[in-house]
Order: structure tokens, then C-alpha cells, then sequence
């Protein structure tokens, strides 16, 4: 078990290297920026209007529809790796292949579907 | 002494063992902290780390595909639906999303002791009875340290994406295709259930106060007879939308 989490070295030092990167950023802004601090640097704006309510608004729901169309994407997307790997080397390559292709279809299909609804639009 | 002791015992040493009482406590105190933080999008938060956590939990467990499907569906894009749903519903609290049903909190606790038999059925089954995915107990093992079941062993024999990626492709290709089915039926309802009232004169960014027409849709959710009470300017652009359909 030891020599398996050993495989995972690489992104345990990646993982601390991006935190390092971050922390060395805000250290060294830090040290550099001038420090005098007022209360009106700490508005939303320091010039124009000043905001009316609060940051939260109600969003449309039509702009849920674009995340929920990503999360359909992105299962898609999910299965073509496994698909891609098993494709190069078992002996029924057609099949996997046909059995993607039907696939693809059914989940492409609602993309012109969306359009025509009119759910597509950016407004 | 029961298998399961005898595992964790055999394992107490390995680096294993301590990766995942880590982020076993990482899971489970952001787990809570979604559950009792006041604030939706940081509960949401949150939730990203406790997906995190699970991620890892699965890699250890030499499931790499679904650490990775873990990372990409759901710290990626599940997260963003629920953030998505709560800009939709506002966050400000001025709503009580509480004690709207009635019994609710009975119906949660059942529910959640209910779900913990199954899931706690669900680990220690392996482990028990003869007839079960690890039939041979630890004492026979030749190797105490080897893997927990022999099955993941063989099924990962080619890498765990492979083994995936060949079960989906032929014991399991009806799922599979049915999976895409599912998601275009989930993509139609929620295109039904989304554009009941798209109309162009109500594009826009505004808080829902500034436009009335925006404010009929909360309240068409709390009271569906209320049509009649509506502005006129509304009712007029509800009516231009069904001449359309």
C-alpha cells in the first residue's frame, strides 16, 4: 500500500506547489503594497455610484438552464474517457464504437432541440 | 475478533490508514459545516471541500475513474447547478425555507436512519455471510495485507479506467445507453419546467422588486390562482406568450 500512495507523489507535490504559488503571491503583495488603510477603501467602489441593496439578486432561471446543460455535457464528456481508452485494444471495436455512437446521439440531440426552444439565447 | 477488527489492525500502520483518518475527518467536518452553516453558498462551499475528500477517499480505495468522476461531475459541475439555484432563489434568508411540510423533521430523521442501515448493510456485507463478494475470510488469506477482495484485484488488473471503460462497454452497455436517455428526458423537463414564461420584455438583470413581471413567477409558485390579481402588464405578456405556443 505504501509504493501505491507513493504513485500519488507527483500530485500531492503539485497540489502544494500551487497552495506555495497562492501564498507567495499574497505574501510578496504584502510587502509591497502601501499600507494606509481607510475606511473608505473598503467600499464596494471607491468612485462612482454607491450601490443600491445588497450583492445578491434573483437570477433568471434561464441562465440555470446553461449550468444544468453543462452537467449533461459533462457526464457525456465523463464517458468518452473510459470509451477511449477500451476502444485501442479489445476485439469488438466496432460495437464499442456504434454502442458511443448511439450514445452521442441521443445526448447531441437535445442541442438542436435547446435551439429551436429558444433556451440558447444569451440575453 | 471479527474480520473487519483484524483488517484495521493489519492496516493501523500503513500510510493508508492515516490518509484516511485525515481526510475521513476533512469529510466529515465539512460534511457537518455544510449541514449547520447558515449561509447557503457557503454550505455550498463546503460541500466542494467534503467532494474533495471523497475524491481522495476513492483514489485510496484504488477507484481512480471515480475519483476523477467525483472531481469533474460534482465538485465541477453539480456544485455549480446548486450555486445556480440559490442566486434563482436569493440568498438573503428573507425566505423560510423551514417547517413548509408537514412532519418534516420525523419524515428527515426516518429517512436518514434509514439510509445509514442501508449504506452501513452496504460495507459490511463483503464482510460477512459466505456467499458474498470476499468469501474468503482473513485467516486464510495468504497475504493479510493483500487486498481487502480478491474481485478488485481482478477487476483492476488492467488499470481501473480500462476495467471500467470494458465492463460499461459489454456487461453493462443497456445502463449505459439508457444513461443517455435519462439525460436527455432530464434536459426536456427541465427545458419544459424553465421556459413557462420567456418573454422578451423581461430580459433583464434587475432585482426581482424592480420588475413585476419577474415577482409573478415566485408567486405563481405559492399560489397559482393569483392570475387574476396580476398587473395588467403581465397578464398581457402571458397572454402573448400562449398565442405563441
Amino acid at each position: 500500500m505504501e509504493a501505491y500512495l507513493t504513485s500519488y507523489a507527483t500530485v500531492l507535490a503539485l497540489t502544494v506547489a500551487g497552495i506555495l504559488l497562492v501564498a507567495l503571491a499574497f505574501a510578496v503583495s504584502r510587502l509591497v503594497r502601501p499600507d494606509r488603510e481607510y475606511g473608505f477603501k473598503l467600499s464596494s467602489y471607491e468612485c462612482g455610484i454607491d450601490p443600491v441593496g445588497t450583492g445578491w439578486s434573483h437570477t433568471h432561471i434561464r441562465y440555470y438552464m446553461f449550468a444544468f446543460m453543462f452537467v449533461i455535457f459533462d457526464v457525456e464528456t465523463l464517458f468518452i474517457f473510459p470509451w477511449a481508452v477500451v476502444l485501442g485494444t479489445s476485439e469488438h471495436q466496432r460495437f464499442i464504437f456504434g454502442v458511443m455512437l448511439v450514445f452521442l446521439f441521443f445526448v447531441t440531440i437535445t442541442l438542436p432541440y435547446e435551439w429551436k426552444k429558444g433556451v440558447l439565447k444569451w440575453v | 475478533m471479527t474480520p473487519l477488527l483484524a483488517q484495521t489492525e493489519a492496516a493501523s500502520g500503513s500510510a493508508e490508514f492515516w490518509v484516511f483518518i485525515v481526510i475521513g475527518a476533512v469529510a466529515l467536518g465539512s460534511a457537518l459545516s455544510m449541514v449547520l452553516l447558515r449561509n447557503a453558498v457557503h454550505a455550498a462551499l463546503m460541500l466542494v471541500v467534503n467532494f474533495f475528500a471523497i475524491a481522495v477517499l476513492y483514489a485510496t480505495l484504488d477507484a481512480q475513474f471515480l475519483a476523477v468522476a467525483q472531481i469533474i461531475v460534482y465538485a465541477g459541475a453539480i456544485v455549480v447547478l446548486f450555486l445556480f439555484v440559490l442566486m434563482l432563489l436569493g440568498v438573503a434568508g428573507d425566505q423560510a425555507f423551514t417547517g413548509r411540510i408537514a412532519g418534516q423533521k420525523t419524515t428527515a430523521v426516518l429517512l436518514g436512519l434509514a439510509l445509514f442501515g442501508v449504506l452501513a448493510a452496504g460495507v459490511a456485507a463483503p464482510f460477512l455471510g459466505e456467499g458474498t463478494a470476499c468469501n474468503v475470510p482473513v485467516e486464510q488469506r495468504v497475504d493479510a495485507e493483500g487486498p481487502l477482495c480478491e474481485g478488485l484485484a481482478v477487476a483492476n488488473a488492467d488499470g481501473n479506467v480500462r476495467g471500467v471503460g470494458f465492463l460499461i462497454f459489454t456487461d453493462y452497455v443497456w445502463p449505459f445507453e439508457v444513461t443517455s436517455v435519462l439525460l436527455v428526458v432530464a434536459a426536456i423537463g427541465a427545458i419544459v419546467l424553465g421556459k413557462r414564461r420567456e418573454d422578451p420584455g423581461e430580459l433583464t438583470d434587475a432585482p426581482a422588486s424592480a420588475v413585476p413581471a419577474l415577482r409573478d413567477d415566485d408567486d405563481d409558485e405559492a399560489a397559482s390562482d393569483e392570475d387574476a390579481a396580476e398587473p395588467a402588464a403581465a397578464g398581457a405578456s402571458e397572454d402573448d406568450e400562449e398565442g405563441t405556443r
